[in-house]
């Protein structure tokens, strides 16, 4: 279990998100979560080898983490738990290059192995979670779908944008 | 992973008051307010779109949600232990959205034949005009649930504590038997409520409520929900295509990829409750919130006041039998322990010497119990079922309910218990 201020500030911090697997299909869940998180003010960069030269929701597609330009702050992987340890790899690779310091891994992405070099390399990991749904948990969306989201509190809520 | 200690979760009673309700982010009233709204304004056209397509969260058309039917949805499923949860106007609509959202023309579903006997007409007769064929077992035998798994079979359901004759059902061995059939358990859980027993916790994938019983507990506003554990695995087997596969009624949206565990809520909630309208109205989501927040001390004393008049009638010179689980003298007793040791909720039948006749002699005597056909309020109730709730059953599936001639069915209320059991012996010497 990830303690919510752990979760919190990671989603507080990050700024511009790699999105590995990204699709062009809008009904994908890839998709939601781009155009949600870009809604709530996210760079989030698509990372699709079948789509390069084309844009995702008005960002351009880059074949894999290393040709993206410029820095990042966090990898969000939308593949299986098999493409995930490759994927881990590279972000390793690029750690000081690109900035990167989190590697989030999807909904039903798990993949132990991954996750402990991540960590010995300093990031931070994050498996089996959606960073959409745990934006919207954490700041005061969720509930508004009847989904238990598990937090008590009597502060008033402040909605980020 | 992290060394960091998360803090305990908080209790029952601290959650049936603050769950799902935080201040109002606009004014910081403290208090859920009623959203008395039909619809909300969007930002921009594709914010619109972004809502219509389910793509970000937020209110359109208090159809679909409402803020303050929000908040009882949220409680629900944090007391359940469950995911998330969808209101419905009633918890007959709750059973509608739930099977309607499972279910195709010509599929099948195993109930237990002890059941509230709405949901016995329901389930028998209006259902079987969609094509859904329900075939009754009884309870009593979990064996009888397993026996009669065909095919075509995609889900049980049972109260685990049954209206109205006191008996409890063996949740935990049931919820094996769907598990190999890899069907969902759906549980009934308004006699019980989440106080005296949570489903999910012995195996349920599904619970359904009316929210109109002990949840609002006063006797004041119909309501219904249906909460998933989100730990049923839909693609485990080709039987939930409404799952699966990609949603016509939804642009192609596959429900169980893009929202996960509580994809089951967001197609009860997008497809069923907005095609079908059985929404329940802000007004009666607040009152029920409020009942909830007295649920713990409610239920302590309805419970308490039950075990007290079933003990009183059991030796009661006109009482052929009482069937509450509470009472040693029940069968159902040990499975009580084991399912509801708090107690074994406070609705419960007695079966009169007297017949038919003393039945309706004894629900028209009573003078501070109320002859009216619900459960689960702060005043004492009182029922024939024979006469009333059952009467659309033949005589046959009347006494398989436990609602034969004989049978008067009690819902035991929050007065002075002494005051209860006076009422009654008053009534018993007519």
């Amino acid at each position: 279990m990830y303690p919510d201020h752990l979760l919190e500030d990671i989603l507080k911090r990050v700024r511009t998100i790699a999105m590995v697997g990204a699709s062009p299909k809008w009904v994908r869940p890839s998709s939601f979560v781009m155009k949600y998180l870009q809604g709530k003010g996210y760079k989030v960069i698509p990372v699709n080898p079948g789509f390069v030269g084309k844009e995702i929701l008005g960002e351009p597609v880059y074949a894999n983490l290393s040709d993206i330009p410029g820095t990042f702050d966090m990898v969000d992987i939308f593949r299986n738990t098999a493409a995930a340890g490759a994927i881990m790899d590279e972000a390793i690779g690029l750690t000081e290059a690109k900035g990167i310091s989190v590697v989030w891994m999807q909904l039903g992405v798990v993949n132990g192995d991954a996750a402990k070099k991540g960590e010995a390399a300093g990031l931070n990991v994050i498996m089996d979670r959606c960073p959409k749904i745990e934006y919207a948990r954490l700041f005061g969306e969720l509930g508004w779908g009847g989904i238990n989201t598990g937090i008590i509190s009597s502060k008033r809520p402040k909605l980020r944008a | 992973m992290t060394d960091e200690k998360t803090p305990p979760e908080p209790g029952f009673e601290t959650r049936a008051i603050h769950a799902g309700a935080h201040p109002d982010p606009a004014t910081g009233a403290r208090n859920t307010p009623i959203y008395q709204t039909t619809s909300y304004v969007f930002d921009d056209a594709e914010h619109a779109a972004d809502l219509f397509n389910l793509q970000t969260f937020g209110f359109i058309y208090s159809r679909l949600t409402n803020p303050t039917v929000s908040v009882l949805e949220e409680r629900l499923a944090n007391l359940e232990g469950g995911r998330a949860a969808v209101c419905a106007a009633s918890g007959h609509a709750a059973q509608f959205l739930t099977f309607f959202t499972l279910l195709g023309p010509g599929d099948e579903f195993i109930a237990s034949r002890n059941l509230y006997g709405g949901s016995i007409t329901q389930f028998g007769i209006s259902f079987e005009k969609l094509g859904w064929k329900c075939h009754f077992v009884d309870p009593t035998d979990t064996e009888n649930f397993k026996k009669a798994i065909t095919p075509k079979t995609k889900a049980i359901f049972l109260e685990v504590l049954a209206n109205p004759g006191g008996i409890v059902v063996d949740l935990e061995a049931v919820a094996a038997i769907a598990k190999d059939a890899g069907i969902p358990l759906i549980v009934d859980n308004t006699m019980a409520t989440p106080y005296l027993c949570r489903p999910f916790e012995w195996g349920a994938d599904i619970i359904v409520h009316s929210t109109t019983k002990f949840l609002g507990g006063h006797g004041n506003s119909l309501g219904g929900a249906v909460i998933e554990s989100g730990k049923f695995d839909w693609a485990q087997n080709d039987k939930f295509p409404s799952m699966t596969e990609p949603e016509p009624a939804y642009h192609g949206l596959t429900f169980y990829e893009t929202f996960g565990d509580f994809g089951f809520t967001m197609k009860a909630r997008a497809v069923a409750l907005r095609d079908f309208g059985p929404a329940l109205s802000p007004m009666n989501a607040f009152n029920t919130i409020t009942g909830i927040e007295t649920l713990p001390l409610r239920m302590e004393r309805h419970v308490a006041n039950a075990q007290d008049v079933a003990e009183f009638l059991e030796t009661h010179p006109a009482i052929d039998w009482v069937s509450y689980a509470g009472l040693k003298s029940s069968p159902y007793h040990d499975l009580a322990r084991k399912y509801l040791p708090k107690g074994a909720g406070s609705v419960f039948t007695i079966g009169l010497k007297g017949g038919f006749d003393a039945g309706v002699k004894l629900v028209e005597g009573v003078q501070m119990i109320s002859h009216l056909a619900n459960i689960g309020d702060t005043r004492s109730l009182i029922l024939h079922p024979a006469s009333t709730t059952h009467r659309q059953l033949s005589e046959e599936q009347r006494i398989a309910a436990g609602a034969g001639p004989e049978v008067v069915r009690l819902s035991i209320g929050l007065e002075t218990a002494s005051d209860i059991k006076s009422d009654l012996d008053q009534a018993l010497k007519i």
